[in-house]
């Protein structure tokens, strides 16, 4: 078995040695011009004349041969290059071209914008007021929501927020564009779309996606910042090689990449609810507000997945919530790991603790209560069935990892006597739905060569941003196969190799791209069967394939060969040992009139406890623990996805606790760099840190080999640091990111 | 006196052609015409440390320092090694690469190299791990591999290379990069060049070639001149080059008791990157108001020494800062040492700092306070802050509160008000100033509490290393 295992990342060791080649490491092509961009120096105005230094080659919106749209919905409405106006602090203008990097950055700073300024819309609250929206709201109801709270014994209400998130992919922004014969124009990109940067690049230019062949290697992380965002900056490079005839880099410094690029979408929620003594939850009206920015991007796809999580593994009989995506004078917020669920999933949050304070209970007992399944209902408000078991299970694993009960005493103990720290405690649980909300990105191909040397070549619509889905695929190919891991070459990811690619994003890398190279891989062995069945004379499903060779499975039975003989065997024979595999998820529908349906393939569950200390004095804390149980199916490599809890979780933790995205009173993002904007380093990681994937428990759904995605689920394990944030401070409410700030000044208004 | 840039890089000694500029970052060269791709550019501002390149010093010691920060003059006369340049035994991967690989420490992979050679300098430096990693961010594994990675590392015990001499200045184009040795030198070409950069570790002007791509023209280097790099400590305090390392200052104030608390300070101050190069002196020239290190110098009473071609003078920390990033400094005069001096006996100093992340971050508020006793009361008092108005400055108002009674929670409540009232913070990305206001107090009342007895593990939230 080559899947199950705990293999390493297929380029560790290059990745340690320097010899992974990032975009930007490549040998730069003879006549490569490097291009930078002008970004808008104001939120909001009308764009007049754009005068550049003489001599230097400046790319405008006039410049664009094809459509200046560089939209992700095909809508319109997003201008790669600002057109008559600017919508938001960082919109790109133009794009300068010059021999040398230096050369470009420095002309690109002495373009000069005549812009107009107007007022800039940047505060929630006024564009719900002024119904500044992207797109109409959305509402997913069941019941009569409104009586069930007004006919409740117990009410609660809330309202808060939660920051954005600057991606922080450690690699920036890069393309290069290499004009080949016949109008080619050859991308380079480190992108979570290849297929996307196909289409926009195509769109820009006005030119055939034939001419436009993308490749990717990997990226120095993605985290959903490379999905659409990468389509523009390839577009723009590759504009530029379209006029000039020359090879063009377009790499983003830091801060440019932070000003232009979108981030998590900002929310706003309000809330109010009806309950029982007991703390059941028995109507709920609640109102997500998401900031998407000045454009549209992925902001419907963001919007679908906070309204179907708002619930989370939560049953609520009536219900009714509605989703707004908001326009503002702020750069366009866009996909990032997870995908509008992280937020959404902060609502109940919100609402069991409301509930708590209401009825004197433990927020962990109204947690309990309101699980679906037991007692209550399974089914989603827009009709998916949750799987009660599974929530019950990492819930009662987690509290058990945890010792909650004991350390629940010792903390108490401990507050009791210190002067100035709290700590506390908080849990989370989690039902994260899998699959793209949007049913046709649903989809995956693999192109498998097997050579007449028994080695294999592997190619997949997948992109590789460290997550490892490349030495996933590979093991689920060698196992498909039966040959050693190393017998799998991964290749990069090309829209010439797999077409009509969906993004590596929603977690869905392995699920869609193992299935299509397996698949592919079992096409051939088919084939392969067939060629040693003739052979042996027997059935081809008599012949297996296992550790490299290739036998007859019959007791007695003797014969065999190496995988690399019969390889050579079909060549020699006219057998194909090349095929494509492709895989759609079955079963999932949505209907948009209604709101309902079964968008998710399955769900994937986890569970956490956090303790946090706090500095009642300075709002300063810390992580002190944390115990995670994240439902990964079957893993297909636990090292992998061990990886990918533990990363994601201090992402997440970063998210709600010291990554601060800050505009100014005109809108200007002054948080535009590492220095400014701090995400988590290693000394904020919990000193314990227990991650643990829940055991002997296979996907029920016909997933690759029963495992399940992790990509993005256990961000939101983190969430339980905010509840001990609350726990320790014993404050009601504490905006997101709860920063020493928030926290001081939420203390400081209660009077402690 | 001229030469040419000229530094060993990964063992071998090696001289760029004349021409090259000495202000082009040695992290351009070695991704441009070093043909180095290896070593990445992150943030080209010194905090994500993913260009991390290491020294090798003459003395066996090995200093991490950014490459997007460091210009070639500055690298000029070093042994350098890339993460190219790293090899075991047999020329495969060296030991501490194959160690962060076998442990899951890589995901994307960006980031690694900086965290390989960050590793492979702390093999030598030791030290809390999370100290030795606080200059390198990571987006994909959340650490705890690259942690665990490190503790199964050890020491190669490979000596440095030789470094070649430095030349006394590199000339390309109208660009001129001089690096004196002897302070009448880089005196005198302070008073013929008042205009031209004048050069320590670069941690902050080099932002203006990293990010704002800048070429001055004329850039005076102080690393070379070898008594502004000394520090010596007796029983009058420590005196420090203005030009030596915040990392060789740390080390004087960790092995010396009385200095402890700026020693814990230091430790957050930047990076091992950003200490191995920063220095006193630069933080007093930029004179920033969130400078860390200005709160407790004022704090302490340190004096600064100007020199120039017509002399000495010295001043208190706290008269050299005029305003915002303004200095007494003249035009011909170089900052050249500071002398911190030892806390009486008895007396208690303590050094705070707030910021959104515990390491690597610029304060939001910095608090530093020395008060001296005589007779179980307060002779003396001496409170300085930063982040709270245009410049680090004292709180006199605080200080008067303070004087003549016992240092218990009812004084410090008093002179926490007194402060409050008397800065004037402004709000910004960092915090609001309601916050800098009440959290500057509190840090006030915080130094009386701990006096008071508090449980030691509480230190988990300040002292580095304590719970982990």
């Amino acid at each position: 078995m080559t899947t199950g295992v705990p293999v390493p990342h297929d380029n560790a060791l290059a990745h340690c040695t320097g010899a992974a080649r990032f975009a930007d490491d490549l040998p730069e092509p003879p006549g490569l011009l490097h291009a930078a961009l002008v970004l808008s120096p104001v939120a909001h105005g009308v764009l007049g004349a754009i005068d550049a230094p003489p001599g230097v080659i400046v790319l405008t919106a006039r410049d664009v041969p094809g459509t200046n749209d560089i939209s992700a919905s095909g809508k319109g409405g997003e201008p790669l290059f600002a057109e008559a106006s600017v919508q938001h602090h960082g919109q790109p203008i133009a794009m300068v071209l010059a021999e040398t990097r230096d050369a470009a950055l420095r002309a690109a700073a002495a373009v000069r914008c005549a812009i107009s300024p107007l007022p800039a819309l940047l505060d929630m609250e006024e564009a719900i007021a002024r119904e500044s929206f992207l797109m109409p709201p959305q509402v997913v109801a069941r019941g009569d929501a409104a009586s069930a709270i007004g006919t409740a014994p117990l009410r609660a209400e809330g309202t808060f927020r939660a920051g954005g998130q600057e991606h922080f992919y450690l690699e920036s922004q890069v393309a290069i564009a290499v004009p080949g014969e016949d109008g080619e124009i050859a991308i380079t990109s480190s992108t979570q779309h290849p297929t996307e940067v196909q289409h926009i690049a195509g769109r820009v230019l006005g030119i055939d996606y034939t001419r436009l062949p993308v490749t990717c290697r990997r990226m120095g992380g993605g985290f959903g910042g490379k999905e659409s965002n990468a389509s523009w900056i390839a577009a723009a490079a590759a504009l530029g090689a379209w006029r000039t005839g020359r090879p063009v880099k377009l790499r983003l410094a830091r801060k440019a990449d932070m000003a232009a690029t979108g981030k998590r979408h900002p929310f706003l929620f309000r809330w109010r609810a009806g309950f029982d003594a007991s703390g059941r939850v028995l109507g709920l009206e609640a109102t997500l507000a998401a900031d998407g920015g000045h454009s549209l991007d992925l902001t419907p796809g963001v919007v679908f997945r906070a309204i179907t999580h708002a619930l989370n593994c939560y049953d609520v009989p009536a219900v009714r919530i509605t989703a707004m995506a908001l326009r503002t004078n702020t750069v366009s917020h866009t996909a990032f790991r997870g995908f509008g669920g992280p937020q959404g999933v902060l609502l109940m949050e919100d609402v069991i603790r409301g509930v708590a304070r209401g009825t004197g209970l433990a927020p962990e007992t109204v947690r309990e209560r309101n699980f679906a399944g037991g007692p209550n209902d399974t089914l989603t408000p827009y009709g998916q069935a949750l799987e009660g078991d599974l929530i019950r299970r990492v819930w009662a694993e987690c509290r058990q990892d945890a010792e909650w009960d004991r350390r629940r005493a010792e903390i108490a103990a401990f507050n009791a006597t210190h002067p100035f720290i709290r700590r506390g405690l908080g849990s989370f649980a989690l039902a994260f739905g899998i699959s793209f909300g949007v049913r046709h990105l649903n989809q995956a191909g693999a192109l498998v060569h097997v050579y007449t040397d028994g080695s294999i070549r592997l190619n997949h619509g997948g992109t590789e941003m460290g997550q490892g889905l490349n030495v996933k695929v590979a093991q689920v190919v060698a196992e498909s196969f039966g040959v050693p891991l190393d017998r799998v070459r991964i290749t990069a990811t090309s829209t010439a190799e797999v077409p009509n690619t969906a993004p590596t994003a929603a977690s869905t890398g392995s699920d869609l791209n193992g299935w299509a190279a397996h698949r592919a891989a079992t096409t051939i062995r088919g084939r392969m069967a067939e060629v040693a069945g003739a052979l042996w004379e027997v059935p081809a499903e008599e012949v297996r394939f296992a550790e490299g060779r290739v036998f007859v499975a019959r007791p007695g039975d003797n014969r065999a060969m190496g995988f690399a003989d019969l390889a050579h065997r079909c060549w020699m024979e006219r057998v194909s040992l090349s095929a494509t595999g492709f895989y759609r998820t079955p079963d999932i529908h949505w209907d948009p009139a209604t709101m309902t349906g079964e968008p998710f393939f399955y769900f994937s569950y986890g569970a956490s406890v956090a303790e946090v200390a706090v500095d009642l004095l300075t709002g300063e804390h810390r992580v002190l623990r944390a115990d995670l149980v994240q439902d990964c199916g079957r893993s297909l490599n636990p090292a992998i996805d061990r990886g990918q809890i533990e990363g994601a979780f201090v992402q997440g933790m970063g998210w709600l606790t010291c990554e601060e995205l800050y505009w100014d009173a005109e809108g200007r993002q002054r948080t535009l760099g590492p220095s400014t904007y701090k995400i988590p380093g290693s000394r904020d990681v919990p000193p314990v840190f227990n991650v643990r994937l829940l055991q002997d428990a296979p996907a029920r759904q016909d997933t690759i080999f029963r495992s399940k995605a992790v990509g993005e689920p256990p961000l939101m394990l983190a969430t339980a640091v905010w509840n001990a944030i609350l726990d320790a401070t014993g404050l009601d409410r504490i905006d997101l990111p709860a920063t020493p700030d928030r926290i001081l000044t939420a203390l400081s208004a209660r009077g402690s | 006196m001229a030469g040419p840039i000229r530094f060993t890089l990964n063992g071998d000694a090696l001289t760029l052609p004349a021409g090259t500029s000495p202000t082009m970052t040695l992290l351009d060269w070695l991704r441009g015409p070093g043909r180095l791709p290896g070593t990445k550019e992150g943030c080209a501002e010194g905090d994500c440390g993913a260009c991390t390149v290491v020294l090798e010093n003459p003395d066996g010691t090995r200093t991490p320092v950014n490459a997007c920060l460091m210009l070639l003059g500055q690298a000029t006369g070093r042994a350098i090694r890339t993460v190219e340049g790293l090899r075991g035994e047999d020329g495969g991967a060296h030991p501490v690469q194959q160690a962060l690989a076998a442990h899951d420490g890589t995901q994307c992979g960006f980031c690694t190299p900086g965290i390989v050679m960050s590793a492979w300098a702390w093999t030598r430096g030791g030290g809390d791990p999370h100290e030795a990693l606080a200059g390198n961010l990571c987006r994909c594994t959340g650490y705890r591999p690259i942690l665990d990675a490190m503790a199964a590392m050890e020491d190669d015990g490979a000596p440095p290379p030789l470094a070649p001499d430095a030349p006394r200045a590199i000339v390309a184009g109208s660009q001129r990069f001089f690096l004196p040795q002897a302070p009448e030198e880089a005196l005198a070409l302070r008073a013929a060049h008042p205009g031209a950069w004048l050069l320590a570790g670069g941690t902050d002007l080099g932002l203006r070639v990293s990010e704002h791509r800048e070429a001055p023209e004329t850039v005076i280097c102080l690393l070379g001149v070898p008594r502004w790099r000394r520090i010596e400590v007796t029983a009058d305090g420590i005196l420090a080059g203005a030009a030596a390392s915040y990392a060789r200052l740390l080390d004087a104030c960790a092995g010396d008791a009385d200095f402890a608390p700026v020693a814990a300070l230091l430790r957050r101050l930047g990076s091992r990157q950003i200490r191995g190069m920063g220095t006193l002196g630069g933080n007093l020239g930029t004179a920033s108001p969130i400078g860390d290190a200005l709160p407790p110098l004022i704090a302490l009473g340190a004096r600064v020494t100007l020199a120039s071609v017509r002399g000495e003078r010295e001043m208190a920390v706290e008269d050299f800062l005029t305003g915002y990033r303004a200095t007494a400094l003249a035009a011909d005069e170089i900052v050249t040492r500071v002398l911190l001096p030892r806390p009486p006996k008895g007396a208690l100093l303590t050094c705070e700092k707030l910021s959104k992340r515990h390491d690597q971050d610029i304060a939001t508020v910095g608090l530093s306070v020395l008060l001296t006793f005589a007779d179980g009361v307060l002779a003396a008092a001496r409170v300085a802050h930063g982040g709270c108005g245009p410049r680090a400055a004292r709180a006199p108002g605080a200080e008067a509160a303070l004087i003549g009674a016992p240092f218990d929670v009812a004084a410090a409540e008093r002179a926490a008000r007194a402060l409050e009232r008397e800065v004037t913070p402004m709000s910004d990305l960092r915090g609001s100033a309601a916050y800098r206001r009440r959290a500057v107090g509190n840090l006030l009342r915080r130094m009386a509490l701990r006096r008071v007895g508090v449980p030691p593990e509480v230190m988990a939230l300040d002292a580095p290393g304590v719970v982990a």
